[in-house]
């Protein structure tokens, strides 16, 4: 059967069996469509967490973005893993206690303050809408690549299946179908991984396959070969990092806040029956994911090793059919610098700007031309990372149901995470912003009409994110994970940590995070991107960076107004103290 | 001896005077006791997170790739695999610690 058959079959299995899952788990309550009434198993949770936090971006580029920067991917994966110990410590068993809702639930009580709690709301909806649009893009460009049906239309399919069981089961179908995707992401993402790895070094697991030697007879550690051909080739060597150690440590640092801080990460642990269960549910969540972590530096040197091997000096009629096929859709481009008929894989951009920009023309060797600048270098091939993870299967001429079931397995990352997120928008508006703030009276029947109606507006914003996707969606994702780390994760942790913590430190420390973080985000990305260089940077701290530079002014400003402002009421210590301890001694 | 110490000394001589009773978190010395214990642990834990993250993976990361660790260099290993292994440990220790600690004080959720 052919990949796009079978790619149909597998994702439309996987759409039947997820619409089967929202219809047993109907939500009947605000407390079934806000924490699945708290009733679910902390490894089914752990699963369901792994499947809210491995968006499109962990599933579907951060392997291509390791296979082209080698060393200093690390920053993404230790900062997207080294955030649930974090969260596992510090967090997540003292927000279960505490026994609410949402995040802006915790900020508006802890804090007494309805400012408070609406600076919340805004900074949530902010951080989801954000994060959702790359979300509904990912989707639409799995399905138009593997079931060649138009982006828009794939967008579309997409939000129906989510509307479908995010608006029926509110948080309880949620987890529930998260349990199913996370089940067709791991496998997805290890299938492939495994049969590259046996095929590369005779090792199954990825993880230590990368590590082990090759078996082409030279007795060579696989790292070792690729480091030698990177460098034979004028680029950097693949486990040496470019980027400077002060700038590694502080977007490490900002990714770890930040995942801690995230509020879809942080409401899955309201929904565990108790405070042992919210820990050991972190633990799991964690194992879960590193599953997946830990393959994907393995699937980067793997598919660096593979494409060097089957592009670099072939001539272009004897290049693979993926090639012709990715070149096709524009993320794939050759250009012939010096007229040899053969493909020069070098160091340095080939292209000037960086992306293709096709002139709808054939060259001699039939390759698509394009009129860009030709940089400098020699290098004479441009590859998009994003192709990566989708075209890995290919390029080690895997068998055709591996190729169907990686694009089951990216809809499943996509589709997982942007439920996650539609729930905690829905939720702040319902919740936080009508029933906490606006409209005090609504009874519980009104409330949860009013989730799953903002579900539905919120999906539809999300799927239009898809379809007219703003220019600024890469550089704003920076913002995200900047402004959790500078705003939520400072406040949260000294509302827990410190019983004399009270709203003036609070609401000035969010404030002066978020201003010194969106500023100098703003000033590099939007208003003066060509001074983006380090050394227009403070302190050599690229925006990526900055936001635990804004978390560090977080806590010293909170900390010095606490000491000069009014001590909280007593009622607010007495909650402290209360979530604290798992149980109170009877 | 500052007025904290005393406290901690106290606390401490009192959970000393009857070790196999659980020690209850009803009076303010218990739920003191506790609540230091708790930091104490997440503490130290927090200090292997650092160490092999930032430490490991990222200050003296160049140092550590002169040393090979099978067919990794020792720095880039800590960094892409041996950091997110010491993660998943650290949790389980986190979760072991806390549920002995939950006993000692009466207040695991079984009872």
């Amino acid at each position: 059967m052919s990949a796009q058959v079978l790619t149909y079959i597998f994702v439309g299995l996987t759409f039947g069996l997820y619409i089967a899952i929202a219809i047993w788990s109907r939500s009947g309550s605000t407390a079934d469509f806000y924490v699945a009434g708290g009733h679910v198993h902390p490894l089914a949770n752990g699963a369901a967490t792994a499947a809210d936090w491995m968006s499109a971006a962990s599933y579907l580029s951060m392997a291509g973005i390791i296979a082209f920067e080698g060393a200093d991917g690390a920053r993404y994966l230790m900062g997207w893993t080294g955030g649930y110990v974090l969260l596992a410590l510090c967090l997540a068993p003292y927000l279960r206690k505490f026994a609410k809702f949402t995040v802006p639930d915790f900020v508006g009580d802890r804090y007494y303050s309805q400012t408070a709690r609406l600076v919340a709301v805004l900074c949530v909806v902010f951080i989801s809408f954000t994060y959702i649009a790359g979300q509904m893009r990912g989707v639409g460009i799995v399905f138009s690549r593997f079931l060649e049906v138009d982006i828009d239309l794939g967008v579309g399919i997409g939000m129906g299946i989510v509307f479908f069981y995010a608006v029926l089961g509110g948080m309880k179908g949620i987890t529930y179908t998260q349990v199913a995707q996370y089940c067709v992401l791991i496998f997805a993402y290890l299938v492939p991984a495994i049969y590259i790895s046996l095929m590369l070094t005779n090792v199954p697991l990825p993880m230590l396959g990368f590590g082990s030697t090759l078996n082409d007879g030279s007795g060579m550690f696989l790292l070792d070969k690729l480091d030698g051909l990177t460098q034979e080739l004028g680029m950097a060597a693949f486990t040496e990092g470019k980027k400077s150690t002060v700038d590694m440590f502080f977007i490490t640092a900002a990714l770890m806040a930040g995942t801690a801080g995230l509020p879809h990460v942080i409401v899955r642990f309201f929904t565990v029956p108790s405070v042992r269960d919210a820990r050991v549910s972190a633990g799991y969540a964690l194992i879960f994911i590193a599953l997946l972590y830990t393959t994907a530096p393995a699937v980067a040197a793997f598919a660096r090793l593979n494409i060097i091997d089957a592009l670099n000096e072939t001539e272009y009629q004897a290049l693979p059919e993926w090639f012709s096929k990715w070149e096709d859709s524009g993320l794939l481009a050759w250009v012939d610098k010096n007229q040899d008929g053969k493909l020069q894989y070098r160091g340095g951009a080939a292209l000037e700007p960086a992306k293709p920009i096709f002139s709808g023309e054939r060259g001699a060797s039939g390759e698509r031309l394009v009129s860009n600048e030709v940089g400098a270098s020699a290098n004479e091939l441009y590859i998009d990372r994003d192709i990566i993870v989708l075209a890995h299967p290919e390029i080690a001429q895997l068998p055709n149901w591996v190729v169907a079931l990686v694009a089951a397995g990216g809809l499943a990352a996509a589709l997982s995470t942007a439920a996650g997120l539609l729930l905690v928008i829905s939720s702040a508006i319902s919740h936080d912003l009508l029933k906490n703030t606006l409209a005090r009276n609504l009874t519980e029947t009104q409330e949860l009409r009013w989730a799953r109606v903002s579900a539905a507006v919120a999906i539809l914003i999300a799927g239009l994110f898809g379809i007219y996707p703003p220019g600024f969606v890469a550089e704003v994702v920076a913002f995200a994970f900047g402004l959790a780390a500078a705003s939520f994760f400072p406040v949260i942790l000294l509302g827990i940590f410190s019983t004399r913590m009270n709203k003036e430190a609070a609401i000035s420390g969010m404030l002066s995070g978020l201003i010194l973080t969106t500023s100098y985000i703003s000033y590099f990305k939007f208003m003066a991107p060509e001074l983006n260089h380090a050394e227009h940077w403070w302190f050599g701290i690229s925006p990526e960076g900055i936001g635990t530079l804004g978390m560090l002014l977080n806590f010293a400003v909170a900390l010095v107004v606490m000491r000069v402002t009014p001590p909280p009421p007593e009622s607010v210590v007495n909650m402290v103290r209360a979530i604290r301890i798992p149980k109170q001694a009877s | 001896m500052s007025q904290e110490d005393q406290r901690q000394a106290e606390t401490e001589s009192s959970a000393a005077r009857q070790p196999d009773e659980p020690v209850g978190v009803s009076d303010e010395a218990g739920h003191e006791a506790y609540w230091r214990a708790n930091v104490r642990t997440l503490l130290s834990l927090l200090l292997v997170w650092f160490f092999v993250s930032f430490g490991c993976g990222i200050l003296w990361v160049d140092a550590l790739n002169e040393y090979s660790f099978f067919g990794w260099k020792l720095g880039f290993w800590f960094s892409q695999q041996g950091a997110i292994y010491t993660f998943v440990v650290l949790i389980f220790v986190y979760v072991f610690k806390m549920n002995a600690l939950d006993r000692r004080f009466n207040v695991d959720e079984d009872r």
